[in-house]
């Protein structure tokens, strides 16, 4: 039989779902051997592509060739069975049993008596995670390694049993920090060079970059194109991404010399040695009108701390917080909310969005928190502050009537800062304003962010994407360890920043 | 169009589920008990099954819609029963002219007067339901107990205290106007369904009209994005129990009203659970969150509508549970997605051109 280059190769998929067309007509072709990135913005079909691939879904149309040969794959088991692993975002492993018994669960090497052989099992995990480089001891449980070890068991054990040929790695880095994302690459690198074709699916461009061979994008459902990473420039990308011309995106650079220059004067916002046991160190930080402040800092470097503690969610133990030169004495949400402080938090579905609210009943919220229980905002009133803010931000919805859960990610953020505008705050603190959600949005957001600096208002921004924390504040401050560690002005560069970050300098 | 886009928006609504049972529940009787219908005219007030119904139904309507608040924060109120119990208790002391160890003698307790003021009486009924609640609130808001735990310690705890007011005694009423409450009439219908209005008017304009409905949906949805919201899930919660206490309060005034007696062990026995199913009945999710208390009134009635059929086609009383736990099926079948689903289809495919057309 003839060899094809081509591993997995999927032509003319087509699946709609009630009212949605989720994907029209797109090709899909994955090497032997590759690193192969999917992109396009939330809701592009990069998901539904995935499932019809694994079997989670059935495509209407189109046909899926696997090693030569077509195949209909029934169900994720059977994807397995012929040799196409996954491995998600959230890994879906055991966390409280060992390392060991997560690689080589149902297939426990056996003793002499039919009774599982703990020392083989061991010496077999160890083994196969060590042909990805992975030395840990596989007795302990699997809970105590970080997310990115755990994602390593995933594919160890994914590579291992079920002899994949093809691995697809959903957004594998998203929780990842920089030395873990470094040492998955290693892995996929590693693969690669076996001859197993990776499907990688990621937000982070610099990824894309540094690791893919070939890029798809889709856009809408729709297939745009396939390209070699390396011949292909990342506006282009992004452009191709957006369906919008090149020219469009120059505009977000520039807009930063818009904003009116920061005059010292009267701080808005200042910590004086601020901090509480175990959470964060003493921190000093001064905010002005006008200005907008990045935090960079590891996940964990405090950056969140720092955000919780001055919005009231914590209670610092030590030093002091003023607004407006004003010490602030009690400390709650509403405490915050009634200074004029507003804080977009990290978890948008755990803290930020209340899902089964309409939009209108989320974006009154804080405002109407404000307001207490018995000065309730008229319904008619809701409407006109809902419909503005939609209008305002851009928030894509059939009517403010429409349950907030059923928003793209990108679409709730809009609602979480709508939510806040609406209480015209002097202070908006932005935890990870634009986390998985898709580029047109991300661009969008960070617009925002230095419209309102323009317009007279302060804001903390904080990113795990240094170029975006660059590109839009006036001072970048960067944490590590609980601790603020430096700060630098508006010339400083990303390579300084990481080099901070990583503490090595 | 128009006709059929407001049948669409009825069948959407909360109340639609809760109607079909009802109403189903309705042509079963037009066919197996037909005087189920029957109403009639008695020294100028109505009587009959259906006015039963509103009547014998009123204290589980009441503390249906305070279990709804509750149970749409997140949480659960099972010491309902035995805030019931309390608040009887205390209107059958104050009624009662001889307090503690004396003696009581029969000529006392028949002697229908009292010395307490007929004002105070229900006062302090209602203070000692809404005390209740207000505990039960500061455990599960402030102390932060799980709402099961912390309601069962009244739940418990409510009937000994019930007891310990009344000295350990069934207590018989010899007062005629405390009977009102129960079994009076205004304009031919029984007071008891004017005090479920009430009562609803009350809860209505005091959730809907303020933001304390919006707070309560919210909290119940998520909890800390209210918090990070600026808004005190702590009173929220603290205000729905409370609210589910004076609600307790007002069924125990009514029931110890009705059989003019308290007996501490065993007035408003089970009623949370009751409340609980009315609430479920009426589509409010146990999860919390969105809410109707309409809706929970109607499941009240559907309850009451059946226990009255049952025992109108001569279902013994004692297998009424069993009997009980069929409709409870059935109900909860007709919540579930898959089946609804299937009953949405059939109806598509008759009524043939439901199709989108935008």
């Amino acid at each position: 039989m003839m060899e094809t280059p081509y591993i997995l190769s999927a032509k003319g998929i087509t699946k709609t779902f009630p009212g949605v067309q989720a994907l029209e007509n797109v090709d899909f072709s994955l090497k032997r051997g590759e690193v192969h990135a999917l992109m396009g913005e939330n809701g592009a079909g990069k998901s539904t592509l995935i499932k019809c691939l694994t079997g989670v879904e059935q495509p209407d149309k189109g046909t899926i060739e696997f090693d030569g040969a077509a195949v209909v794959v029934h169900s994720p088991q059977h994807a397995q069975e012929i040799g196409i692993a996954t491995v998600y975002q959230e890994v879906n492993l055991c966390t409280n049993i060992s390392v060991a018994e997560n690689v080589m669960l149902g297939h426990e090497p056996k003793g002499v008596l039919g009774n599982i052989s703990w020392k083989k099992m061991n010496e077999q995990a160890a083994q196969s995670l060590s042909k990805l480089g992975v030395a840990i001891d596989v007795t302990k449980p699997l809970g105590i390694y970080s997310v990115a070890i755990q994602q390593m068991v995933a594919i160890t054990r994914a590579l291992e049993f079920q002899s994949a040929k093809v691995l697809i790695l959903d957004e594998p880095t998203s929780s990842l920090d920089a030395h873990e994302t470094k040492q998955l690459f290693d892995v996929m690198r590693k693969l690669k060079s076996e001859g197993i074709g990776i499907v990688f699916i990621t937000h982070f461009l610099d990824q894309v970059y540094e690791v893919t061979d070939r890029i798809t994008v889709l856009r809408n459902g729709r297939y745009v194109g396939t390209f070699e990473t390396s011949s292909l420039p990342r506006v282009k990308l992004i452009a191709n991404m957006l369906g919008r011309s090149v020219s469009d995106l120059d505009d977000l650079s520039r807009s930063k010399q818009k904003v009116t220059k920061v005059e010292a004067g009267q701080a808005v916002l200042e910590t004086k040695e601020m901090g509480k046991a175990n959470y964060l160190e003493p921190t000093d930080l001064c905010l002005q009108k006008n200005e907008v402040v990045g935090l960079a800092g590891l996940l964990g470097s405090g950056r969140t701390e720092l955000a919780n503690l001055i919005f009231g969610i914590e209670t610092p133990d030590t030093g002091e917080l003023l607004i407006n030169g004003k010490k602030v004495t009690s400390f709650s949400p509403l405490d915050s909310l009634k200074n004029g402080i507003a804080l977009c938090p990290e978890d948008r579905k755990a803290a930020g969005i209340v899902g089964d609210l309409t939009i209108r009943e989320n974006i009154i919220l804080a405002l109407q928190a404000r307001y207490g229980w018995f000065k309730f905002i008229p319904l008619q009133k809701q409407y006109e502050i809902a419909d503005r803010y939609i209008k305002l931000l851009g928030i894509v919805t059939p009517s403010p009537d429409q349950l907030t859960k059923n928003l793209s990610g990108g679409n709730q953020q809009k609602v979480i800062l709508a939510r806040w505008l609406a209480t015209d705050p002097q202070v908006l603190i932005l935890d990870e304003p634009t986390r998985g959600i898709d580029v047109g949005a991300k661009t969008e957001i960070q617009k925002l962010v230095l419209d309102l600096a323009g317009q007279g208002k302060s804001c903390i921004f904080i990113s795990s994407e240094l170029e975006e924390v660059l590109r839009c504040s006036h001072r970048v401050m960067v944490l590590r360890d609980h601790k603020l560690v430096a700060e630098f002005g508006e010339e400083v560069d990303d390579q300084t920043i990481m080099h901070t970050m990583a503490g090595d300098l | 169009m128009k006709k059929s886009n407001l049948f669409d928006k009825f069948r959407h609504s909360r109340l639609f589920w809760p109607l079909m049972a009802l109403t189903i529940l309705l042509i079963f009787d037009a066919f197996y008990a037909p005087s189920f219908f029957k109403i009639g005219v008695l020294n100028g007030h109505l009587y009959g099954n259906l006015i039963d119904v509103l009547n014998d139904g009123a204290p589980l309507a009441i503390v249906a819609i305070g279990m709804t608040l509750v149970i749409a924060t997140g949480g659960v109120d099972l010491s309902v029963g035995a805030v019931i119990a309390i608040s009887a208790a205390m209107g059958a002391v104050l009624i009662n002219p001889a307090l503690g160890n004396q003696l009581i003698t029969n000529d006392i307790l028949t002697a229908d007067r009292t010395n307490t003021p007929l004002g105070l009486i229900v006062l302090a009924d209602i203070a000692a339901g809404t005390l209740c609640g207000l505990w039960n609130g500061l455990l599960v808001s402030r102390v932060r107990i799980q709402p099961m735990v912390a309601t069962l310690i009244l739940m418990v705890a409510g009937r000994g205290i019930a007891q310990l007011i009344t000295n350990g005694q069934i207590m018989t009423i010899y007062y005629t106007p405390y009977f009102w409450f129960g079994n009076g009439f205004i304009l031919g219908l029984p007071v008891s369904i004017y005090i479920v209005a009430l009562v609803f008017v009350i809860a209505w304009l005091l959730v809907r009209k303020t933001s304390i409905g919006l707070f309560i949906e919210s909290v119940g949805i998520n909890s800390r994005s209210t918090h990070y919201s600026g808004i005190s899930e702590k009173n929220v919660k603290l205000f729905a129990y409370t609210f589910c206490g004076f609600c307790g309060s007002i069924a125990g005034l009514i029931l110890s009203s009705y059989v003019h007696s308290c007996d501490a062990n065993n007035i408003g026995l089970a009623y949370e659970l009751d409340a609980i199913l009315s609430v479920v009945i009426g589509g409010t999710l146990m999860a919390g969150g969105r809410f109707s208390m309409a809706s929970s009134i109607l499941g009240a009635m559907i309850i009451w509508t059946f226990t009255l059929t049952m025992y109108t086609i001569g279902i013994p009383a004692n297998t009424l549970l069993a009997a009980k736990a069929v409709l409870v099926m059935v109900v909860i079948l007709l919540y579930s997605d898959q089946v609804r689903g299937l009953i949405n289809r059939l109806g598509t495919k008759k009524g043939g051109s439901n199709v989108e057309s935008n």
